[in-house]
């Protein structure tokens, strides 16, 4: 019985994970939109960089969302 | 009843069809829900890609512009990554990115199985972008490839850089393939843990029954946002082998 209850907890902890992600993600948009704020003409020529940041922000913290699957499900 | 998010993305043989096809050292192959939706993904994506522009009319149908605006976006895309000689490559790209594109769409329909939510696919195609990625180079540059690993720094940064640089280039396919997986997993996982909420509220009885309606738009609105990460996940998937291609074409100077 301890096992399954630290496996729950190991796997909430996972999650903090995406607390990183979260910031990170509103840091991406965050300063797109100040820098687009500033230089308009720019910023269309910005949207792939702004895509791919938002991306690896996001995978980076589903990775330990992955994790907390892994020990929840196997 | 009990939750089964985990459930859809179960890899099982097809009904009907019990008995390994083959053996590969004495491993029995089955043909599965997986192989069926890749053999779906791959024909749908054909038909739709060679039925729409066959006519080659002058003033486009629906289909023929989705059909050309799709080649064009990947070819701007592969241009601005990755230069002028980069565009040799568009076939791979290109079939790598309307692949990824359909089998996450396919996916999102209720009861199909999503091919990029299996670890094992986008392994395989991770690995198949850096070998590419690994050739293109040793031709291209011969054995000054490896300079891929060594920064414009003085000497006694080299000594800590080189090791990150080659750390991080060994953990591409790794990223590269668990960023997809990853995203398709949790996004089904979500969207099975919402359906198990209007399933529990709806048999609860008295009250909660109304309220099952909330989960249920909001799942409707989490398919919305599904079908923006389905298509992101697949323009980064190719984003970033040009991005890959182009180190490897290029190494560190600007194009």
């Amino acid at each position: 019985m301890e096992l399954a209850a630290a496996k729950m907890i190991g796997a909430g902890i996972a999650c903090i994970a995406l607390v990183g992600a979260g910031i990170g993600i509103g840091n991406v948009f965050g300063s797109y939109l100040s820098g687009a704020l500033r230089n308009p003409g720019a910023a269309a020529t910005q949207t792939t960089n702004l895509l791919l940041g938002f991306a690896l922000c996001e995978a980076t913290g589903l990775f330990g969302l992955v994790i907390a699957l892994i020990i929840l499900f196997t | 009843m009990t939750l089964t998010p985990m459930e859809q993305f179960e890899v099982k043989p097809l009904a009907g069809m019990d008995h390994p096809l083959f053996q590969i050292a004495g491993h029995p192959i089955y043909f599965t829900n997986q192989s069926l939706l890749m053999v779906i993904v791959v024909i749908v994506a054909s038909l739709f890609l060679t039925l729409t522009v066959k006519p080659g009319r002058l003033v486009p149908t629906r289909g023929q512009s989705m059909a050309e605006a799709s080649y064009e976006f990947v070819a701007n895309m592969i241009h601005s990554a990755t230069g002028e000689d980069g565009l040799k490559f568009f076939p791979f790209v290109f079939s790598l990115f309307i692949f990824v594109l359909f089998s996450n769409f396919l996916g999102m329909l209720p009861g199909s199985f999503t091919v990029t939510s299996q670890i094992a696919v986008t392994f395989a195609l991770a690995c198949l972008v850096i070998l590419l990625v690994i050739v293109v180079g040793f031709m291209r540059h011969g054995i000054g490839f490896l300079k891929l690993f060594v920064p414009h720094a003085p000497w006694y940064l080299l000594i800590l850089l080189i090791p990150i640089e080659v750390i991080s280039f060994l953990t591409r396919p790794i990223s590269l393939s668990v960023r997809l997986f990853a995203n398709m997993l949790a996004g089904h996982t979500m969207l099975a843990v919402f359906a198990g909420f209007v399933v529990a509220l709806g048999s609860a009885g008295g009250i909660f029954t109304g309220l099952a309606i909330a989960p249920m738009l909001l799942i409707v609105a989490i398919m919305l946002l599904e079908l923006l990460v389905a298509f992101l996940q697949a323009y980064v998937f190719a984003i970033l082998t040009c991005i890959y291609l182009n180190e490897a074409l290029h190494l560190h100077d600007h194009h």
